[in-house]
């Protein structure tokens, strides 16, 4: 493993709660792992509020609930009251999916701060499609309870080549049900992404397009709505700065407890992550293998090494490079320094080929059934 | 949007204002992100709670810290607050 300076370790601000990989939703692009019905297995509420207790002591103060559905969790209000209680800012990641007014009222008496609400596209017949389940009035509906409620509102749409078409009607959507916050999720191709990248992955002339009416949107509801643009990093010529630096900002907690460095680690070879049954939070960020693997620069490979730009973007992301080029030491292919960058422009014209294909493949939706194929 | 020095300033009700032990600093938390202050920003902040406009916050915390000629930079402070929506008037 690479090592690291120990003394530098700065302690984790940002937990991420996957409380569960059970979810109502079927979208094609989760994040969460293709084999996640091997790890199905779940944490008890004590283990979590242990968890949120550790962390929060080190110092973490951004909490995300999220999954699969975390309200599938019957324990989430409990939870909830218990991460206010230490002092979290919490936000619910949700489909939205079965959330009544009565949860919503009780989530807020617990001390919930924000709720983030997926919406898929702007219209029914496809946000449905992509999400699997019949969905898109019950989402409508929950954005205008959590706003009536006094929730900052934050919406997030997931952008691919099925919806990047209707940027313009999703963000009228958004100003519509009065949102205070959207973030505009360029796909990142990890998981069930990855799998589905040809059929998802929009063409750079779809991107420049969607992405200027996302610019003069912000500019319009400037001081107003706040939109947050994840930038689809396959058309940067730099990769993103994963994770703030691996162990320095983020912690992931598995429903099965495991802890990861970002929420894909559990796909790197070699790690070893640990789990929350075995350790304590602060063991876990400073002592173990997996989250000081990649700490500091000392692991890294030309371009990296010698690069003047490694300590803004640490040599990009670790799971993207191993997922495209079977080596999780190299410099992310999307950065046009990389030997390997010839892997993001033949993924990007295999996409466009997917596109004008008369007998395109089908979507392969998030499910369990489908999840035991890997 | 610039603030006006009549109105009441108010600490805004969709992010919240904390102390943070562990980093021993006053923080904003609001969706998605947080917002280090320093000193003098935070007991600006903390004073706006709706009693106040910008004079009687200026000559409160000029008394508190036996000081004078805070305007300018109460002020200067106060505008970058409002422009992102830490604090509102109304």
């Amino acid at each position: 493993m690479a090592g690291s300076n120990k003394t530098n370790i700065t302690p984790p601000r940002w937990l991420l709660a996957e409380l569960t990989y059970k979810c109502p939703l079927q979208c094609p692009y989760c994040s969460n792992p293709l084999d996640y019905v091997k790890h199905s297995n779940e944490i008890s509420t004590d283990d979590w509020k242990r968890v949120l207790s550790e962390a929060r002591k080190m110092g973490a103060v951004q909490l995300g609930f999220s999954g699969g559905e975390p309200l599938t969790r019957q324990d989430l209000p409990e939870l909830v009251q218990h991460a206010r209680q230490l002092g979290y800012y919490s936000n619910l990641i949700t489909s939205g999916y079965g959330l009544t007014e009565e949860k919503i009222i009780q989530l807020k008496e617990a001390g919930l701060d924000h709720i983030q609400v997926s919406i898929q596209a702007s219209t029914q017949d496809l946000n449905d499609h992509i999400a699997g389940t019949e969905s898109f009035h019950s989402k409508q509906e929950v954005a205008r309870l959590v706003k009536k409620h006094g929730y900052p509102m934050v919406l997030c749409v997931v952008i691919h080549r099925e919806n990047i078409h209707q940027m313009a009607d999703i963000l009228a959507m958004t100003e519509e049900l009065g949102a205070d916050y959207v973030e505009l999720a360029n796909t990142q191709y990890y998981g069930w992404a990855h799998a589905n990248r040809d059929l998802l992955m929009p063409t750079q002339e779809q991107y420049l397009e969607a992405e200027e009416i996302a610019q003069a949107f912000k500019e319009k509801v400037a001081g107003k709505m706040k939109i947050y643009y994840v930038v689809p990093d396959f058309h940067e010529d730099r990769p993103k700065a994963c994770m703030n630096g691996w162990g320095t900002t983020f912690l992931t907690i598995a429903p099965d407890g495991v802890a990861l460095p970002c929420h894909s680690a559990r796909e790197l070879p070699g790690l070893d992550c640990p789990n929350v049954n075995d350790a304590s939070i602060a063991e876990i960020w400073h002592e173990s293998k997996a989250f000081n693997f990649f700490r500091g620069n000392e692991w890294m490979q030309e371009p990296c090494k010698s690069c003047d730009e490694k300590d803004k973007d640490f040599g990009g992301c670790r799971c993207q490079a191993y997922l495209l080029t079977g080596d999780m030491y190299k410099t992310d292919p999307v950065c046009s320094k990389s030997p390997d960058r010839h892997i993001i422009t033949e993924a990007i014209e295999s996409a466009r080929q997917s596109a004008l294909a008369s007998d395109e493949k089908p979507l392969i939706f998030r499910n369990s059934k489908n999840s035991k194929a890997y | 949007m610039s603030l006006n020095p009549e109105q009441k300033i108010q600490f805004s009700p969709m992010h919240r204002l904390q102390w943070e032990e562990a980093q021993q600093k006053d923080v904003i938390l609001y969706p998605e992100g947080m917002v280090e202050l320093n000193q003098s920003s935070a007991e600006i902040l903390k004073l706006c709670d709706g009693t106040r406009n910008l004079d009687q916050l200026v000559a409160d915390l000029e008394e508190k810290f036996a000081t004078t000629g805070l305007k300018n930079d109460i002020s200067g402070f106060l505008e970058v607050a409002l422009g992102n929506g830490w604090i509102q008037q109304n």
